[in-house]
Formats: C-alpha cells, structure tokens, sequence
C-alpha cells in the first residue's frame, strides 16, 4: 500500500522587542541565568501584566506579510497548565482571538508555485527554559533560567498543507526569508528565537480521511525537521503496514540517534481551561494603526523576485537567489544602480561574491566589498584595464581587506596591457622559444594556439589583453 | 499618656503642632498591641523594630523642619495580602507562611511615601477567601466587641484592629465584600473605591477581575484622606484607572440636600434579619430627616449576583492561585519523588479546606464543555447586574442598603456551613460584581454588635458617597462608640 503524508508545522518565533511582552525586562539572548527577570516575569505573587505595544506591533508586521487577515478586538487569554517552566501555572496568548489568520506562503517546488496556508498567528509570552545535566531523560534534576519567560513569541500555524519533509524544509525557508525582510525576529534556530514542531499522520494515497498524527517536537534546525519528518513517515507507515494503529501522541527528536521516543500521550489531552486575563484589557486594533504597519512593510521577497525579473531582466533562478535575504538584495540593487549591467552584476554575485562568503562563513552584512567597489571593479573590466581574469583575484583582494580595485590595480600593476608593440614582443619571444607547438600548429593542430596563447598570458603574468594576443598570434603563424 | 485612641485627623493635628512625636504614638499602639492583642488576634506580624525606627526617623526629619503630611508618622496596618518589601507577606496560608517579597506593592509605597508607619501585617481568611477570618491557615480573629465572635472577613484583621485602637487605619482588600462586611461587623468605616481606582500592583491577587483595595478607618474624614493618599493610575497595573482624583476631604461635612437616596426593595426583602433591617430603615429615615429625597428602585437581577460571583470568582482563583506550587517560593513538600508528587503534596498540604474548594470549583467552571454554560453565562449575568444599576443611577445619586444581612456571628458557628457563609456578601457582591465604589458605616447596634450601612455611589463617584456618609456620621456620631474592653484589658479602652 502506498501512503500519503499530511503535514502542519507549528511555528514558534521570538519577537526582537528590546524588552518582554509583559515587563521591562531585557530581551537579550545568552545573559547569565535568571539575571533578566522581575516580579512580572517571574510571576511573584501581586505582579501583573502591561503589554508591550511593540510585541502587538510586531506581531501585527509578521501576519500582514503572511497574508493574514488582522483581528481588530482582541484578548490576552490564560492557557491554564502546571509546569516548572511556568512561573504563573498558566501562559497568557491569544487563544480566542488571534492577531492574523488566513494568511498563505507561496513556496517553489521544482519550479512550480505551491501555496501553504497559513491557518493562524497569535501573539504569547514564553516559558523560562529547563537546563539539564546530558540528557532531558537521564538527567538527576532540573534547572529553570527564567530569562526567557515572557520574551513575546508568535505562533505561526499552517494548514495541514505539507506533502513531505522537502516541502517543509523549503516552507520553513521561505518563512524564515520573510520574517527577516520584516525585522521581526531573528529566526535562530540553534538559538531558540525560532522553533519548529510538526504534526505528522499518514494516510492511503488518495484516501480523504486522515490518520491519527503525533506531533514531533524538539528540532533545532531546518535538517532535523526534515529528518524528523521523514523518520516519523517511516515508523508509522511500518505501523500501518503491519496492521497496527498509531498512537496519537508527542514525540521527542533526538538528533544524536537520529530516532523519535513517545513524550506523553494524547489521549490523556490536556484540558487548558482557557479565559480571557482578567489583567490584561482587552484590546482594540485600531484601523488606522494596522494601515501605517502596513505601509511601513518593506518589499517582500515575492514582489522582490518579481521586481528583479521584470525590471533587470534576470532569469528566475537568479533573482530568487539573490532575494533570498534582504541585505544580499539591497546590496545587489545598489550595486545595480552604479553599475547598470544586471545580468553581470548577477554572475558576480552568484559566482563570485557568494563564493566567497561561503567558503570565508562571512554574512553580507559583514562584508568589506562596498557596492561601490564592486560597481568600480566591473567598470574597469568595462572599459578593458583589467581582465576578468585579473578581476577575479582583484576582488578577493577586495574581499580581503575592502580595498578600492582601482588602487590593488595600480599598487600591483596588474593593468591589461593593450599596446600591440609590446605584445608583439613577447609573441615573437614565445614563438621563437616554442618550435614545435608552432610547427604543429602550422600542421593543422588548432589547439597548439591555445598553448601559445597560454604561454604569452603567463609570461605577462596574466595582464596581456588576451583578444589581442590571439589576433597578433594568428597573424604571425598564418 | 495614651494616644492609640487618636484618628488620623487628630493625631496628625499633634504631630503638626509637635505636641506628639511620630515614636510617642507608635509606643502607645505597640503598648496597645500588647494589652490586647491577646485578645483580639488580629496580627500576623506586628514589625515593631521596623516600625520605631521609621517613626524615629520621621520624627527627626520633622525636627529638622519637614512639614509633617497628613499621614506622616501615622502607625497603620496592612492587611497581609498586600506585598511589603522583605517582610513577611502570607495571605495568611501556610503555602505563603515564610514568604518575604523583593518588592512593595504600589499602595505600601504610596503610604511610605506620605510618612506612613506600618506596625504590623493583619490576619485574614486565607487568600481572602472568607467571611469570618475563621479560615485563616494560621489563627482566628476576634471581634473588639465579643470576642466569641468573629470579626467578619476577610478583611477581618484590619478591621478588629482598627475598632481595638491597635492601629490608627488599615489597608485591606475587598473582593466581594472583603472591606464592608468586617467593616461592619466591627464597627469601623470601610471603603472599596471604585474598580482601578487604586493599583491592585502588589496585591495577591484572588480574583483579579473584582479584587480592589481599600481604607478601613475610625471616621469618615480619615477614610477621605487614605483614599486621597492611595488612588490613582498606576502604570504597573492595566486595569488602574487615570480618572482624577479630587481631594475627597472636601466632601467631608458637606449639607445633603437634595441628594438621591437609591433603596432598592430586593435589598430588603432578601434574607436578612429583622433587627438589621431595622436599623438600616432607620438609617434611611435619619438621612431623609436632614434632606435627602428616598427613591424605591427596583434592581431585579439583584438575587443572581451571588451565584454568579461564585463562578467568576472561583475560576479566576484557580488560575491565579495556580502559581502556588512550592517550585521557587513559599512553602515546598520536600520528600517528593516527582514534579508531580511535589505539585500535589506541596498543594495538598500548604492550602486550606475553602481555597482548596474554591479551586475545585473554578477548575471545574472553566473546563472544556462547562466553560460557555458557567463562566461564560456568569459574565452575561455580570453585565445585566451592571445594567442594573446603570438604570438605577439615572434616578439617583446614591443607593443605601444593608451591608450584611446579620450582625457579627459565633465563632464556629457558619464555618461547616459554606453556603451560609457565602450568604453573609448577598448584598456587597452585586456592587463588587459591577465595579463600583460603596461604603460602609455603623449605623446602629444589635445587642450591643454595630450594624453596618452600605452606601453605594456611581463609578469614580466616591465623593457623594463621602458626603453621605459624612452627614451621616454626624448626625449619630457613632464615631465616638467603642468597644468596651475595660473590664477584662490591662490599661482600658
């Protein structure tokens, strides 16, 4: 029997508010345990809520660029539930009325446009963090750091739209693309500021019925989702094969045994008896408000892409390279903008400069080429001081130590030389020192030429024009 | 010489005048404190060193040419659910029997602020929940004027030691009743502002939706000045209100003429008894004799108050009461195996048999599936009673009720029984359930016990209400009757 997989992700992204949804407690990541907290965060007896307008704000941001229809009257509900990670025994979020829903994001399968939608996003607080000795299982105790409980989070909830692990890891991209176009989050997964949790079932292929779904937690990279997903497609198809039923429940990743282990059943579903914080005033989202958020929303990556095609002629593949984050796309318009050649803006980019930040694990923001410099370099190819060859190791240079070209180009002489006299020169030199390339190529072997050519290129350290040498070359042999 | 006796308003004249010193009048509370604190029981801390020190420090910033405030070195106590910076703050449950917050809640700085000296942390029923003080997890406080009987909850503590001179004013809390009903039963002046009148920052909260602080005075006049000293917004808590506060001792001794006086007919033929409601008709008359106009109302949703409230209020304790869970403060059963087992020993054992019923029943509100049947439904019955007296107040300025529909009863004697207990806020938890500021006054006695008169204003109307009751006051000077303690107390009343 053949199955299908239907797939939701769950997820969780910290907001980069300066200070807690709740208090005026920092935000920082990786601060000595429990230093960022206060009666509010830490839920001491007779503290209560304000709310952070920047968290509704930001939260507000993430769902317009999901598409998401905005909620104008909202709650701040108690998730009510027992756990050491949570200070007050419940969890304030918007569980009646969430800030967006019916949102969608369009993903690139194989060329094709697929649309996950978006079910839901609501704005909550987090919960502090539990630090264990090794293992969560084998460890003797707990320790709660409190730092990070009321940082304010969204929840993104996707339609049960996702087909297979390639298809999540390509949505959680993308996800992850336009929430840092909106400057909302960092989206680190191995810092925690975005966390991923699926539920997977499995059906017949073409049944309408979906099959009991675990629900898979603690993936701290877009790889483990994609091998957690595929490892628990695995386990419950051999499940259903061997005429069993799965069991309905969460289930823990271990990335070391590359495995899924039953947390707690879902039978025994937890009843969070939620109401609204009779703390927190409900809130109204004025229209107005939600108009200058959206305006303020900077070009997405879709309308980027599109842009890129339709304004620089690029081919798709480029120009959804090259909006694949905000900085590499400024950095390409600007460039663009001095240089007016996009195509060959584009070739540098995606050849060149990300090459080299690859391989150096360098981000674009951190990079010492400037648009300017680079517009510079391929202006001096332009007008045939450098060779592209030459270019390119100007520009690791550049890449280096943020040099202008113009200046490596004078320091280390390295400009074409164009003047026929000169080359004529070192032609005749190369073909009197190289007798039997010659004769062969004057017996009909074509590729001796290439030699010859090589040849003149080496002994002018690369910087002959190398169009030049070919026409003088042939000119002698003829 | 014994100055514990002194209101606020005379105490402050003699320390104004440096006939008294801060340190002479906190000697003669803390010398009242000991002669009949043994009987009365209605402290759970009392910080004397704290306290003599503050008063010694005031009094020499005094001597150094401060203009003494209205408050300034007058000895108060708050009741113990109110957060006071590294002393002992326990809601009177054992769960909270060690626990020291690291911060002050936003009244106890207000009253620090104005020169305030807090003598001591007052018994209560345990996490407010009560009518008698009986449910405190640690003792049982007495009523000044029969100590067989209780002092009404469950701001109880405050409102004995008031009416025993053992502090000049308290603080306390009223939920549903919390100030009036004690206020009452002691014969003391209790006020509960409007709701987000005055910062519920620091206060435990029990239910948060209908929890508000409060005076509980000796007169009229002082209970004018401790609303002046303790309302207003408070950024730290979303529901305090940036309403103006006017200076409410202007409404103190005003004529009353022409005022609306609201009875409701509900409020009297309620279970309530005879004597009571004898002494509240009287009280009506009484105000009626020095000009103001009775107008009969009628509030029909009045009878589905106290159900109600016994749904909101449970569910929002379960969960505010859910942090309890012996992890990072208060008390924590310490042999457990599991979080679990720990969750369950520590909660078991630290909470009483009314809080561990409340929490029963709000859990149980709330759950999926009875969530839109009782809490839900509570709330639209909630907003009718409100509705209630929206109408009401189109046709008057005040309403004048019973506070409680008893006088002070005996110790033991309701405390099997809860839903006769719940029966002792019939009439101050429709005026909680829609927000709105009420006081009570004594208005008259029972067999030697006050009865207390609940005068209930218009949103952010506390002014009229002290008009009222000012006049009142005057007019019997009930102010001026207290408890006879002389014949079994060292040092007399």
């Amino acid at each position: 029997m053949k199955f299908e997989p239907v797939i939701g992700l769950e997820i969780h992204v910290e907001l980069l508010t300066n200070t807690k949804i709740f208090c005026g407690c920092s935000t920082t990541f990786g601060a000595e345990p429990n230093s960022q907290t206060c009666p509010v965060c830490l839920g001491l007896p007779g503290s209560r809520p304000v709310l952070n307008k920047r968290a509704v704000e930001f939260a507000i941001r993430a769902a317009l660029a999901l598409n998401c229809n905005i909620v104008d009257y909202t709650t701040f509900d108690r998730k009510n539930y027992f756990y050491a990670d949570l200070p007050k025994g419940y969890q304030i979020s918007q569980y009646f009325y969430p800030t967006g829903t019916n949102g969608y994001v369009d993903i690139n399968v194989n060329g094709e446009t697929k649309r996950i939608r978006i079910h839901q996003l609501h704005l909550e607080e987090d919960t502090g963090k539990l630090l264990h000795v090794g293992d969560i299982l084998a460890s003797p105790y707990s320790r709660v750091d409190f730092n990070r409980a009321g940082v304010p989070l969204v929840e993104i909830v996707t339609e049960p739209d996702i087909k297979n692990s390639e298809e999540a890891r390509l949505f959680l991209q993308k996800l992850r693309t336009i929430l840092l176009y909106t400057g909302i989050s960092d989206c680190k997964m191995e810092e925690g500021s975005m966390r991923c949790d699926a539920n997977i079932s499995i059906m017949p292929k073409g049944s309408k019925t979906f099959g009991n779904k675990t629900e898979l937690k603690n993936m701290n990279s877009f790889r483990s989702v994609q091998r957690g997903i595929e490892y628990e497609i695995t386990r419950q198809s051999k499940i259903l094969k061997s005429n069993q039923e799965v069991i309905p429940e969460t289930r823990h990743w271990n990335e070391s045994k590359g495995s899924t282990t039953a947390m707690r059943s879902k039978y025994l579903a937890s009843d969070y008896r939620c109401f609204p914080d009779p703390n927190v005033i409900p809130l109204e989202t004025d229209k107005d408000w939600i108009d200058q958020i959206r305006e303020a929303l900077p070009e997405l990556p879709d309308e980027k892409q599109a842009r890129f095609v339709k304004e620089y002629g690029l081919p798709e593949y480029d120009a959804e390279v090259l909006t694949s984050t905000k900085e590499l796309a400024d950095f390409y318009d600007e460039t663009v903008t001095l240089f007016n050649e996009p195509k060959t803006v584009s070739n540098w980019f995606m050849g060149e400069l990300m090459g080299l930040l690859n391989n150096e694990k360098v981000e674009i923001t951190q990079c010492k080429v400037t648009p300017q410099n680079l517009a510079n370099l391929l202006q001096l190819i332009d007008k045939g001081t450098i060779s592209g060859k030459i270019a390119k190791n100007v520009f690791e240079e550049m890449f280096k130590d943020g040099k202008d070209p113009q200046a490596i180009v004078e320091e280390k002489g390295l400009i074409q030389i164009s003047d026929t006299a000169e080359l004529e020169k070192v032609v005749e030199e190369v073909v009197e020192a190289n007798p039997g390339p010659v004769e062969d190529f004057k017996g009909g072997k074509k590729k001796a030429l290439g030699f010859l050519v090589g040849q003149v290129m080496k002994t002018t350290k690369g910087k002959a024009n190398p169009q030049m040498v070919n026409k003088i070359l042939g000119d002698k042999l003829k | 010489m014994k100055y514990f006796g002194l209101k606020v308003h005379e105490a402050h004249k003699l320390i104004k005048d440096r006939e008294i010193s801060s340190e002479q009048l906190t000697k003669s509370i803390m010398d009242r404190i000991e002669d009949v604190e043994g009987i009365v029981h209605g402290y759970v801390t009392v910080t004397k060193e704290y306290a003599l020190k503050k008063a010694r420090e005031m009094d020499k910033k005094i001597a150094e040419g401060e203009e003494p405030g209205p408050l300034s070195g007058i000895p108060c106590a708050i009741k113990d659910n109110i957060c006071t910076k590294d002393i002992l703050t326990t809601c009177s449950s054992k769960i909270l029997k060690n626990f020291k917050p690291p911060y002050s809640a936003t009244v106890y700085q207000k009253l620090e602020e104005q020169g305030c000296i807090m003598i001591g942390k007052t018994n209560m029923d345990e996490f407010a929940m009560g009518s008698s003080t009986e449910n405190s997890g640690f003792f049982t406080t007495r009523n000044p004027w029969d100590p067989a009987r209780v002092p009404g909850g469950s701001s109880g503590g405050s409102s004995a030691v008031v009416a025993a001179d053992e502090a000049l004013f308290a603080l306390g809390s009223d939920t549903g009743g919390s100030i009036r009903q004690p206020a009452s039963f002691c014969g003391v002046v209790g006020f509960k502002p409007t709701y987000g009148r005055v910062s519920r920052y620091g206060l435990i909260a029990f239910a948060s939706s209908l929890d508000q602080i409060g005076p509980i005075t000796k007169d009229v006049r002082d209970c004018a000045l401790i609303l002046n000293a303790i309302c207003g917004h408070d950024p730290m808590d979303s529901t305090s209100v940036s309403a103006d506060v006017p200076d409410f001792t202007r409404f103190v001794d005003k004529d009353i003429k022409g005022i609306k006086l609201g009875v409701p007919k509900e409020y009297y033929t309620m279970q309530i008894d005879d004597s009571v409601k004898k002494e509240t008709g009287e009280a009506v008359t009484n105000l009626a004799n020095i000009g103001a106009e009775k107008v009969e109302l009628e509030m029909p949703y009045t009878a589905y108050a106290l159900p109600a409230y016994y749904l909101i209020n449970p569910a929002e304790a379960s969960s505010n009461l859910a942090r309890y869970d012996g992890i990072r403060y208060g008390f924590t059963y310490e042999d457990a195996e599991n979080l679990l087992e720990a969750y369950k020993k520590t909660r078991s054992s630290g909470f009483g048999p009314e809080v561990k019923r409340r929490i029963m029943l709000g859990t149980y509100a709330l759950s999926s599936g009875y969530y839109e049947d009782y809490y839900l439904k509570a709330q639209k019955v909630r907003s009718l009673i409100a509705r209630d007296f929206d109408q009401a107040f189109k046709n008057c300025d005040v309403i004048v009720t019973p506070t409680a529909p008893t006088v002070s009863f005996r110790t033991g004697e309701k405390i099997d029984d809860p839903l006769m207990m719940y029966l002792n806020d019939i009439f101050t938890v429709p005026v909680s359930m829609a927000g709105l500021p009420a006081v009570s006054i004594p208005c008259g006695f029972v067999n030697g016990l006050p009865v207390g008169l609940q005068i209930i204003g218009k949103p952010f109307d506390e002014g009229t209400i002290i008009k009222v009751a000012s006049a009142f006051e005057r007019m019997l000077a009930l102010d001026k009757v207290k408890p006879l303690f002389g014949s079994y107390v060292r040092g007399g009343a």
